[in-house]
């Protein structure tokens, strides 16, 4: 085995043997009776429910529904997102005035503003979408201000020197050099939206897989709470990896 | 006569233009919430009148029971952030300083880090029952995350001569960890704690929202049930100005400004 291969296969080997060994040890503790079987179910039983909950509780339709609702919110955080980041990187006066007050919305407790949209917009897929909106927004639009505000000066020189119009320097120029850390933003945009629609989906009962482990927790299935609760997990992780992917290969254009 | 060519830096308007921007915003939100809660466009009291809205807020802090509910609160973000940031700091410290841990472990945590923690409430609700320990359970596993990952990334950035200070003068594990990694890490940690804080707020009042009686996100819920609008308004203006608030204390507090102008 080369050094690289090594280097690459023993952290990995670390890691997913001591989650192998944990799960091992959690199902050994449980079948001798020192974890609560009726808290925590075997990690078989868990494994064994996977098919269960993927065939009786329609997983593929649900994650349907979640995935409609998170596109309709990344469609939302695009076409505003980046249309307000380039409304104030144009008008300077206003991005002054409003960028520390975007910021601070980025910091603050949104999604605890679920019950007024309820109010506003009723128990239904909209809520859940304006929430995940509302979560993503602010990080679209700092990171479209920092990607044209960081444009090298050098391209927009090569531009004007193109007798270049305003119109044509923005689409020619700006937009292209900016775009890897405008997708940066997309992406903590729909890391945000993506936490708060499986969130309130769970809050609220409605929806896709947020709902989904409401019922079964209400159902008191255990092992189908914590297999739902993994699938998840395992959605986002893969969800998280693919765009991590896909903004690495961006940043080199950059 | 001849000008003495003498320079006279103009004079700056009395208002900067930004703040004139800023209180036009102000002043226009204000007017247009007024006139959609005055036009009977939305349903009653969606959009209540502001005068309502600013005497819900003071009959809310003038509510002794309001108090409690926000001490409950208050005390269980406090142990969350505790607990949360001893365990995270630690496995940051450990992760950041070996890098094997780091390429073994890391990985689990920064994809698991952004997966939305309040599924975990039903398995929380089971572990710890339906009282403050779910609730301060949720806030540990919201702010155990950021305060890692910040711990590690800010233990690989410490300069290596500081270490080897350290390691030339014989220092101990317990003596290297206070002496030099902590002081060295100031920056990182005290960001992750502020991230940590925001993720801890948010994990133990939703927790409160969806299964509680006490707290201020029960208070919350409870203004929704009963369709009392101003009341709500009234709190998430309080949770908002407090979050924020706390925030900013805490990197104060943490020297992050000194720093960064150092």
């Amino acid at each position: 085995m080369t050094g690289r291969a090594t280097r690459t296969f023993v952290p990995f080997a670390l890691g997913f043997g001591t989650l192998v060994l944990f799960t091992l040890a959690l199902e050994a503790l449980i079948r001798a009776g020192l974890v609560n079987r009726f808290i925590v179910p075997l990690p078989s039983q868990i494994a064994g429910a996977f098919g269960r909950v993927i065939a009786e509780e329609d997983i593929p339709h649900r994650f349907l529904v979640t995935a409609r609702e998170s596109l309709w919110a990344a469609l939302l955080l695009a076409l505003f997102g980046i249309g307000f980041g380039v409304l104030l990187y144009r008008v300077r006066l206003l991005r002054e005035a409003t960028e520390t007050w975007v910021a601070a919305l980025a910091s603050a407790p949104t999604v605890l503003m679920y019950p007024l949209f309820l109010v506003i917009f009723g128990r239904s897929e909209t809520t859940i979408i304006m929430m995940g909106f509302v979560a993503g927004v602010p990080a679209v639009i700092l990171k479209t201000i920092e990607g044209l505000a960081g444009t090298r000066r050098v391209l927009i020189d090569v531009g004007r020197s193109f007798k270049l119009s305003e119109v044509q320097l923005f689409w020619k120029i700006l937009l292209p050099a900016a775009l890897p850390t405008i997708f940066v933003g997309l992406r903590l945009g729909m890391i945000f939206a993506l936490i708060n629609i499986v969130g309130v989906e769970f809050l609220i009962n409605f929806g896709g897989l947020g709902q989904l482990i409401n019922d079964l927790a209400e159902r008191y299935d255990l092992p189908g709470t914590y297999a739902a609760i993994c699938f998840v997990i395992l959605v986002s992780v893969v969800f998280f990896f693919l765009t991590d992917r896909i903004e690495r290969w961006l940043r080199p254009v950059a | 006569m001849a000008e003495t060519g003498r320079l006279i830096a103009p004079a700056a308007p009395p208002i900067a233009p930004v703040t004139l921007v800023r209180v036009a915003i102000i002043v226009f939100v204000l007017l247009f919430w007024e006139a959609i809660a005055r036009s009977g466009l939305l349903f009653r009291d969606v959009v209540p009148p502001l005068t309502v809205i600013g005497q819900a807020l003071i009959a809310l802090l003038a509510e002794t029971d309001y108090y409690r509910h926000l001490g409950v609160t208050a005390g269980e973000i406090a142990i969350a952030l505790g607990v949360g940031g001893v365990t995270g700091l630690a496995v940051g410290v450990l992760l950041g300083g070996s890098r094997l841990l780091a390429r073994a472990f890391e990985p689990y945590l920064y994809y698991l880090g952004p997966t939305p923690k309040i599924i975990f409430f039903p398995i929380m609700i089971m572990w710890f029952g339906v009282g403050p320990g779910s609730k301060i359970a949720m806030g540990v596993i919201s702010c155990f995350f950021p305060l890692a990952l910040s711990a590690a990334a800010g233990m690989r950035q410490i300069d290596q001569v500081l270490i080897k200070v350290g390691r030339s003068f014989r220092a101990g594990t317990w003596a290297m960890v206070t002496k030099i990694y902590l002081p060295a890490m100031r920056a990182p940690v005290v960001n992750g704690v502020r991230l940590g804080l925001g993720v801890a707020i948010i994990g133990t009042l939703l927790a409160e929202t969806k299964l509680s009686n006490r707290g201020v996100g029960f208070l919350i819920i409870n203004a929704y049930s009963t369709f009392n609008m101003p009341r709500m308004y009234a709190l998430l203006i309080v949770v908002f100005v407090l979050s924020i608030g706390a925030n900013a204390l805490i990197g104060r507090l943490g020297g992050v400004d000194q720093i960064k102008r150092a």
